[in-house]
């Protein structure tokens, strides 16, 4: 199960990464590019685990914040946005942006080597 | 590799990284950085802070001497105990920060005029206008000369290096929400900082005058002197002073002259012009009630001092509650974020408060150059030299802009020709104001802090300059006293209520007030003292107060009515009477309204809004539609007499005010403005007036109870707003009665920004809430707990402990230790 292992390591290396705050937040770019060269799959299915990995991620940290916070602060934002106050709609757009960043990422990762 | 599509893929990456990664334009600001915010490791995420987030924590600092421990209660409310008042001023810049860091910043930003840094160009006219009024200049002025008093300036020192010592500790995940909002950083802070937010207070409180001046001007231009006097009269038939009528005043000993050409260049026929509008226009309601009672009228027979000062209603929340122990004292009150000490609060001996004096200390000069240049004035019949002031005003994504102005010896040259509009084109409006001239910054309150008795409170305000305040003091040893003070100037009448000829030294100030001579009363006969920023004296007070409409009329002669009866009181009645709302001004304005109306000419409909009128009692309740209706009627009589008279000027002008209104309805029934001289075969009487304005707010009442929003907080519609105006991070629809002349003075965006009631008994008993909460975070449970307690009339008994104490409190949940490290 090549793409289960891509989506954890694409998951694990942005979530490292992430730690560096003093770094870029865009950054598990690069660690999804790697994991996309290293572990070489379909370009649909790279696509597919970069973007998962990181859509988890990003879904998991937002829902462990928001849980613990009572949602206070993501109501205000998703009223801000505007998203009618919804946070579920805040929590998923967030992962959705990080996970599409992460799957373009890993498509170009895919790509840099020849189809098998 | 597949090379194509790799490239592809690339691109596409990056392109969305890219986008992700700006600021897009969104309405008439700028969108976060999408990607940057939403992600859950650095952006918005991290600042959802858990609800049951522990505050403790030990931490090893440089910059502090001894060992500070901070007690935090369920409120948020820190209790610091420090071996030494810088120690204690460090932690204090501490907590302000961790609390409150981009409120504090940000208000720098406004009152330097930085904001065009932040938000780019949109602003640029604001921070003109500060660095033209000479906010930065003011600030630097007040610095220079509290930088030569070497423990001020330890102070400020100390309070910096404890803001900077948090600043250090933030990982760039954790800086405040809005930072991240509106992508900048925080930077450090500095001593000047403070001073420039104590402009901003002074600005807040005494700049009015730099737009009233201008329309005031305008408006006696536009009517001709003799019907000006009539519309903004200088006499107040209702008046209940500060000081009580009927003391006698000290002969003066500055007696101001009048320029001899008064008459022909300042009153009547100067062609000074201008509709320069101020970007923010200090609110006409930033006033405030304080008063205290003397122990023979309380239960206790000890003192009672109570004071809710009236400011705009913001969050985060102007006001920090703290704590101060230190061997020197120990402090409890509200605290500026951005400022070391307690500015509002009370100690172990004596408790103290402020209102504003609301005295015209701002003018406008109209200066000759010789040229464009802005090299040489005309003054007292040479040219004389001006200096040149450049400012840098930074912009975000343009080049800088490099701010000129004029300096003369009125001061800053604030309007000239690349800061007008139409009507000022050409001239040159220098400003002279006692904030920009070097002030006495946080002495008085640093002093008020470790002041022990009456004696101490008059050397701690004795050097208070800008903004002048009225300063109530209460103690335990059973002394009450209100002084009016600050630097304020000894005029003739009317000087500085419009734009003074600059050409020579005679309409120039001619000096200053001297403090002996500042209204004051210690242990009045009556038994206590109270202020509402009425005017603080009657007419035989030795020198011109500035223009009546400056100072509000009402609330002082309610408080003062109230007082005068009440006996055996206790800190419930004083709560009761901070909450009250009853309007004294409709008491005088409603029979007046009741006597003229003709109710056979009134369909069943605006007879039934009449006949609430007429059994409303007076309150200006949540649930009172009278109080709408009343309010309702009043607005359109207003425009029903004075609408025709201005609708041909051509500048902003200054309407008159409610109380001059119904001063004259009491006096006369025959009122020349009655007439609506548009129509040329009629001449209106008042009858005609108070009849239309009866039917037009009729048919506007109509539609709000169509809506189901008759009643009067529905109409009132109180808000508290973030300092950024973000809807979705302010508290809006608060359910609050009150109005501008109830005691409650709660209007709309504006209302007691903090009460507190101290009872000066052995053991201090004091309350305090404001409209906020003590986390300046929009993502913490502490950002806005207080506001429905405040709006509700619920008061907090205020934890003043000793260390003892508060080790073992069952209220205190969290603990901070600083230890030098």
């Amino acid at each position: 199960m090549k793409i289960t292992t891509a989506i954890f390591l694409t998951g694990f290396l942005a979530f490292a990464i992430g730690l560096f705050t003093i770094l870029p937040w865009w950054s598990f770019v690069f660690t999804s590019f790697v994991v996309a060269v290293a572990i070489h799959q379909k370009p649909i299915l790279a696509f597919l685990a970069g973007f998962i990995g990181v859509l988890i991620l990003w879904v998991l940290i937002a829902v462990i914040k928001d849980t613990a916070n009572e949602h206070i602060l993501s109501t205000k934002v998703a009223h801000l946005l505007p998203l009618g106050g919804s946070y579920w709609l805040l929590i998923f757009i967030t992962g959705l942006i990080g996970g599409l960043v992460s799957g373009l990422a890993a498509t170009a990762g895919c790509n840099l080597r020849k189809t098998s | 590799m597949r090379i194509v599509p790799f490239l592809l893929s690339s691109i596409a990456t990056a392109a969305l990284v890219i986008g992700l990664n700006t600021q897009l334009p969104l309405g008439g600001s700028k969108s976060p950085r999408l990607g940057y915010f939403l992600s859950p490791q650095q952006g918005f995420w991290q600042n959802a802070e858990a609800t049951n987030q522990s505050y403790s924590e030990n931490l090893n600092i440089k910059g502090i001497k001894s060992k500070v421990d901070v007690f935090i209660d369920e409120r948020l409310v820190p209790h610091i105990y420090a071996e030494n008042d810088l120690d204690a001023y460090y932690v204090q810049g501490f907590l302000h920060a961790k609390f409150r860091l981009w409120q504090m910043e940000f208000q720098t930003y406004v009152a330097g005029g930085r904001l065009s840094e932040i938000l780019g160009e949109e602003r640029l006219p604001i921070d003109r206008f500060f660095r033209r009024i000479g906010m930065v200049y003011g600030a630097e002025q007040t610095m220079e000369r509290m930088n030569k008093d070497p423990l001020m300036k330890a102070t400020v020192d100390a309070y910096a290096d404890g803001v900077n010592a948090y600043i250090k500790t933030l990982k760039p995940e954790q800086i405040p929400f809005e930072y991240k909002l509106l992508d900048y950083q925080p930077e450090q802070w500095t001593p000047v900082k403070t001073y420039l937010f104590l402009m901003f207070m002074s600005y807040d409180l005494t700049a009015r005058g730099a737009t009233t001046d201008l329309k005031m001007t305008n408006t006696k231009n536009y009517l001709g002197y003799e019907a000006f006097e009539k519309l903004f009269p200088n006499i107040q038939d209702s008046l209940d002073p500060i000081i009580p009528k009927s003391t006698i005043f000290a002969k003066p000993s500055l007696n101001p002259i009048i320029p001899k050409d008064i008459d022909s260049i300042y009153l009547n026929k100067t062609n000074n012009s201008s509709e320069a509008i101020a970007p923010l226009i200090p609110n006409k309601n930033n006033g405030s009630n304080n008063w205290a009672v003397a122990g023979s009228k309380t239960a206790s027979g000890k003192p009672i001092l109570c004071n809710d000062p009236h400011l705009g209603l913001n969050l985060p929340s102007l006001w920090y509650e703290v704590q101060i122990n230190t061997p020197t004292h120990n402090t409890y009150g509200a605290s500026f974020p951005g400022s070391p000490a307690v500015i509002i609060g009370f100690n172990d001996s004596i408790a103290w408060g402020v209102t504003n004096a609301t005295r015209d200390v701002i003018d406008y000069y109209d200066i000759k150059f010789k040229d464009s240049t802005m090299d040489e004035y005309w003054y007292n019949g040479e040219w004389k030299k001006a200096t040149h002031r450049i400012e840098t005003i930074k912009i975000k994504g343009k080049p800088n802009l490099e701010e000129l102005i004029a300096v003369t010896n009125f001061g800053p040259v604030m309007y000239d020709r690349s800061f007008k509009n139409a009507s000022t084109e050409g001239k040159y409006l220098a400003i002279k104001w006692t904030a920009n001239t070097a002030g006495n910054g946080l002495q008085t309150f640093y002093q008020l802090n470790l002041a022990k008795n009456i004696t101490d409170y008059q050397n701690a305000i004795d050097t208070w300059t800008c903004p002048g305040q009225n300063f109530v003091f209460a103690s335990k040893s059973g002394d009450i006293a209100i002084k009016q003070q600050g630097a304020f100037i000894a005029r003739w009448k009317r000087q500085g209520d419009f734009i003074m000829p600059g050409t020579d030294s005679s309409y120039d100030w001619q000096g200053i007030i001297p403090n002996n001579e500042n209204p004051m009363i210690v242990n009045p006969a009556r038994a206590f003292v109270s202020s509402a920023n009425q005017m603080p004296t009657d007419s035989t007070y030795p020198y011109y107060l500035g223009a009546a409409t400056n100072f509000p009329l009402f609330r002082g002669i309610i408080i003062n009515r109230k007082l005068a009866v009440m006996n055996g009181i206790t800190a419930k009645d004083m709560q009761q009477m901070q909450m009250d709302n009853y309007n004294v001004f409709a008491e005088m304005a409603r029979p007046v309204l009741l006597k003229y109306i003709d109710e056979k000419l009134l369909n069943v409909n605006e007879q039934r809004y009449v006949s609430i009128l007429k059994k409303w009692n007076l309150k200006q309740d949540i649930a009172e539609q009278g109080a709408t209706i009343f309010n309702a009627i009043w607005d359109s009589l207003s425009q029903e007499v004075f609408q025709d008279d201005f609708q041909k000027a051509k500048q902003p002008i200054s309407w008159p005010d409610e109380a001059t209104l119904l001063q004259s309805l009491l006096r006369d029934s025959v009122y020349a403005f009655a007439d609506n001289i548009n129509t040329k075969n009629k001449v209106e009487t008042i009858q005609d007036d108070i009849l239309l304005a009866v039917k037009k707010a009729a048919a506007h009442l109509q539609q709000l109870e169509k809506a189901d929003k008759l009643n009067w907080a529905d109409v009132k519609d109180t808000r508290v707003n973030h300092l950024l105006k973000i809807p979705a991070l302010s508290r809006l629809h608060v359910s609050i009665g009150g109005g501008k002349n109830c005691i409650n003075a709660t209007t709309d965006i504006h209302g007691p920004s903090w009460r507190m009631i101290v009872h000066l008994t052995d053991e201090i008993e004091a309350y305090g809430i404001y409209p906020g909460g003590q986390n300046g975070n929009p993502g913490s449970r502490f950002y806005d707990n207080f506001i429905d307690s405040w709006a509700a009339g619920i008061y907090y008994r205020l934890l003043f402990l000793s260390k003892q104490a508060a080790e073992k409190h069952e209220k205190i949940k969290w603990h901070i230790t600083f230890i030098n490290g």
